[in-house]
């Protein structure tokens, strides 16, 4: 039968119902007690699949087919293994985390809390948080705009641009712990200033900086060369041009990006090390003093190691995924709001 | 011949303030490098051992004893033992997400993946240490017992936590939506012609894949397998609060000890004296030229790459 023009092909059911019955293999292992382990009966399975099905397919399909059949499971294999993780991180933070979430965590410090002892509360760490971040945010984004309007709207192909366009993307990769030392060598050892919550809204501007060019960057490119050119022929100056009509078509894209780079510096734990020191108590003025932060937070109950400071630090941690959420979806409206109206 | 709109008022103040704030930026990088630099030099001038081999780390000493050849060799072996997980992972996803996933999901799928950047690192280093690392101590121990004759797998302790490995295996799970999502960007721009030219062959879909994608893509993922890189060099808390951070050149990864450059830092922040102090910061110097190379290198590798296909 060498000669027939069609191949042979397994059905595409093949594939589904080899899955399921290596699954009931597996599965079925554990329930007659021959196993105790799942990961043990899933890996049995997993590799029954995979023989058995690249054998069949080797015997009617040939090899090359075999090939193919055995690189689709491997994809599905990564994917789900790529996947897994951040199912697992939110569903420990959520289930691990809600414990002791409750009003007097939201309106308590840990001034008088014993890491002994539940009780106590992360006020004075979402206080520095908002603080910080808000600062970073006033310096990064006027900055970033404006950069990425000098990278799309002055660039023209010179040198300069594209000097600094490189070194933006460099700077993406920069390790926060780097602009934590920065920050510390120059504003509090050259220039004198204590470590406080502002020295850490400068080092969390730098990790800002990057993101906010990139994405605002992207989005001017995106304003279609029709309305500049209607705006310049119609006489008006180019700055003007772009304030008042470049910027606004890209204003909810730069919004979007910016609340992206709020979610991304509101978790960074190290700079904040670096540049402030731990506090226990409600310090609402960024400038002097110690100040707390959630991410900072986190770490020093990590640190305590008791199970009341633990479930703190998962409790923490919930509340910066609430947070970075809210930021997210504050930019999702928010842009929805500011999106030109056709 | 100068046009009227460049010489106006307005004009020339907006494109000076832009411009300046493009420079802004290269001032700071440079800064960066040049304030470390200055406030590292009296810990290069106490340092009684050689700074680039000496183990230990001892700068608050009197004489002052400290060097990075620990911290380079910990910082590497975590960032590659990353990297060998995470590169076949993101870029498998990556293709799974372009070339196999029905076109409806993909967009979900991206975003799950994607998701994983948006986590914060201390949320990863609480998720490591106390929900991955006892549940790894099967997997490091069958992998001792089975490979151990490999004398990186080997455990001469009893202890399979607070290693290498873990810190590596957090790691990878850190850097893959980087790796992932640049990688995708380059299999997108893989020309539909190619692959229809080899699917009109008769290739299957992998073959298709190392055909046209993978020969295509090539130096896009070396350059996210990079940027993974200096993503996992650079990586501070997870790290510092899965490793139990000894001062030893350890080559079997799955024993307790090992410690990186930027976990250093944070771990001996508040307890460093002025010479201490000095010492991280140079140790965070030479962490930040070691980073500046490998993304400068890999972001060279991308803008050549625009050049050709654009």
């Amino acid at each position: 039968m060498s000669n027939q023009l069609t191949r042979p092909t397994l059905p595409k059911s093949f594939a589904i119902s080899l899955a399921a019955l290596s699954m009931a293999i597996g599965f079925g292992l554990k329930f007659a007690g021959i196993t105790s382990s799942l990961l043990f009966a899933g890996l049995v399975a997993v590799v029954l699949y995979v023989i058995v099905q690249t054998g069949v397919s080797f015997a009617v399909e040939g090899k090359r087919f075999a090939v193919d059949r055995l690189a689709t499971t491997f994809m599905y294999a990564f994917f789900i293994a790529s996947a897994t993780p951040i199912f697992s991180v939110l569903w420990e933070v959520i289930s691990r985390g809600y414990k002791v979430l409750n009003i007097d965590f939201f309106s308590y410090s840990m001034k008088s809390a014993s890491p002994l002892r539940p009780g106590g509360g992360a006020y004075h760490a979402i206080l520095g948080t908002l603080e910080q971040v808000g600062i970073a945010t006033l310096i990064a984004v006027p900055i970033g705009i404006l950069c990425a309007l000098y990278l799309v709207e002055y660039s023209n192909g010179k040198r300069l641009p594209k000097a600094v366009s490189f070194f933006v993307d460099v700077m993406t990769g920069v390790p926060s712990v780097v602009t934590g030392l920065f920050i510390f060598t120059s504003v509090v050892l050259t220039l004198g200033l204590e470590r406080s919550g502002f020295a850490a809204a400068l080092a969390l501007t730098i990790l800002m900086l990057p993101v906010v060019i990139r994405t605002s960057e992207e989005m001017l490119r995106l304003v279609p060369n029709d309305l500049r050119e209607a705006s310049l022929a119609l006489g008006i100056p180019k700055w003007k041009t772009i304030v008042k009509v470049v910027l606004p078509t890209a204003i909810s894209g730069i919004i979007t990006g910016v609340m992206l780079a709020v979610a991304r510096v509101a978790g960074e734990t190290a700079p904040l090390l670096l540049t402030t020191f731990l506090s226990q108590s409600i310090n609402a003025n960024p400038f002097t003093g110690p100040q707390a932060a959630l991410p900072t937070f986190v770490w020093d109950q990590i640190a305590s190691g008791t199970d009341p400071s633990i479930n703190r630090a998962w409790s923490g941690a919930l509340t910066l995924i609430l947070l970075v959420v809210l930021f997210y979806g504050s930019a999702k409206l928010i842009a929805r709001y500011y999106a030109p109206k056709a | 011949m100068k046009s009227d709109a460049t010489k106006r008022r307005g004009d020339q103040v907006f494109t000076a303030i832009t411009a300046g704030s493009g420079i802004f930026v290269l001032i700071l990088m440079a800064s960066i490098g040049l304030f470390l630099f200055a406030k590292a030099i009296p810990a290069f001038n106490n340092n009684t051992s050689n700074f680039l081999t000496e183990v230990t780390w001892f700068p608050d000493q009197d004489p002052p004893r400290f060097g990075i050849a620990a911290l380079g060799f910990g910082t590497i072996t975590a960032a590659l033992i990353a990297m060998a997980i995470a590169v076949p992972i993101a870029i498998g996803t990556s293709l799974f997400i372009t070339f196999y996933a029905p076109k409806k999901l993909a967009g979900v799928m991206a975003f799950l993946v994607d998701l994983l950047a948006a986590v914060p690192s201390i949320i990863f280093g609480l998720w490591g240490l106390q929900f991955l690392m006892p549940r790894m101590t099967g997997l490091t121990k069958w992998i001792d017992n089975n490979l151990g004759f490999i004398p990186i797998f080997e455990n001469r302790t009893d202890l399979y936590t607070k290693s290498l490995f873990v810190a590596g295996v957090v790691l990878a799970i850190m850097i893959l939506p980087t790796i992932g999502a640049i990688s995708r960007e380059v299999f997108k721009q893989v020309p539909r012609s190619h692959i229809e030219a080899a699917l009109a062959l008769g290739s299957t879909r992998w073959e298709m894949i190392k055909l046209a994608v993978l020969p295509y893509g090539r130096s896009g993922m070396i350059s996210a397998a990079m940027l993974g890189l200096g993503r996992a060099l650079g990586e501070t808390i997870a790290v510092a609060l899965i490793l139990s951070a000894l001062f030893e050149i350890n080559i079997h990864i799955t024993e307790p000890g090992g410690t990186t450059f930027a976990a250093n830092i944070a771990l001996k922040w508040n307890e460093a004296g002025p010479n201490g102090l000095a010492a991280l910061i140079a140790s965070g110097l030479v962490l930040f030229l070691i980073t500046l190379a490998v993304n400068s290198i890999a972001r060279a590798v991308i803008a050549r790459r625009k050049e050709f296909t654009v």
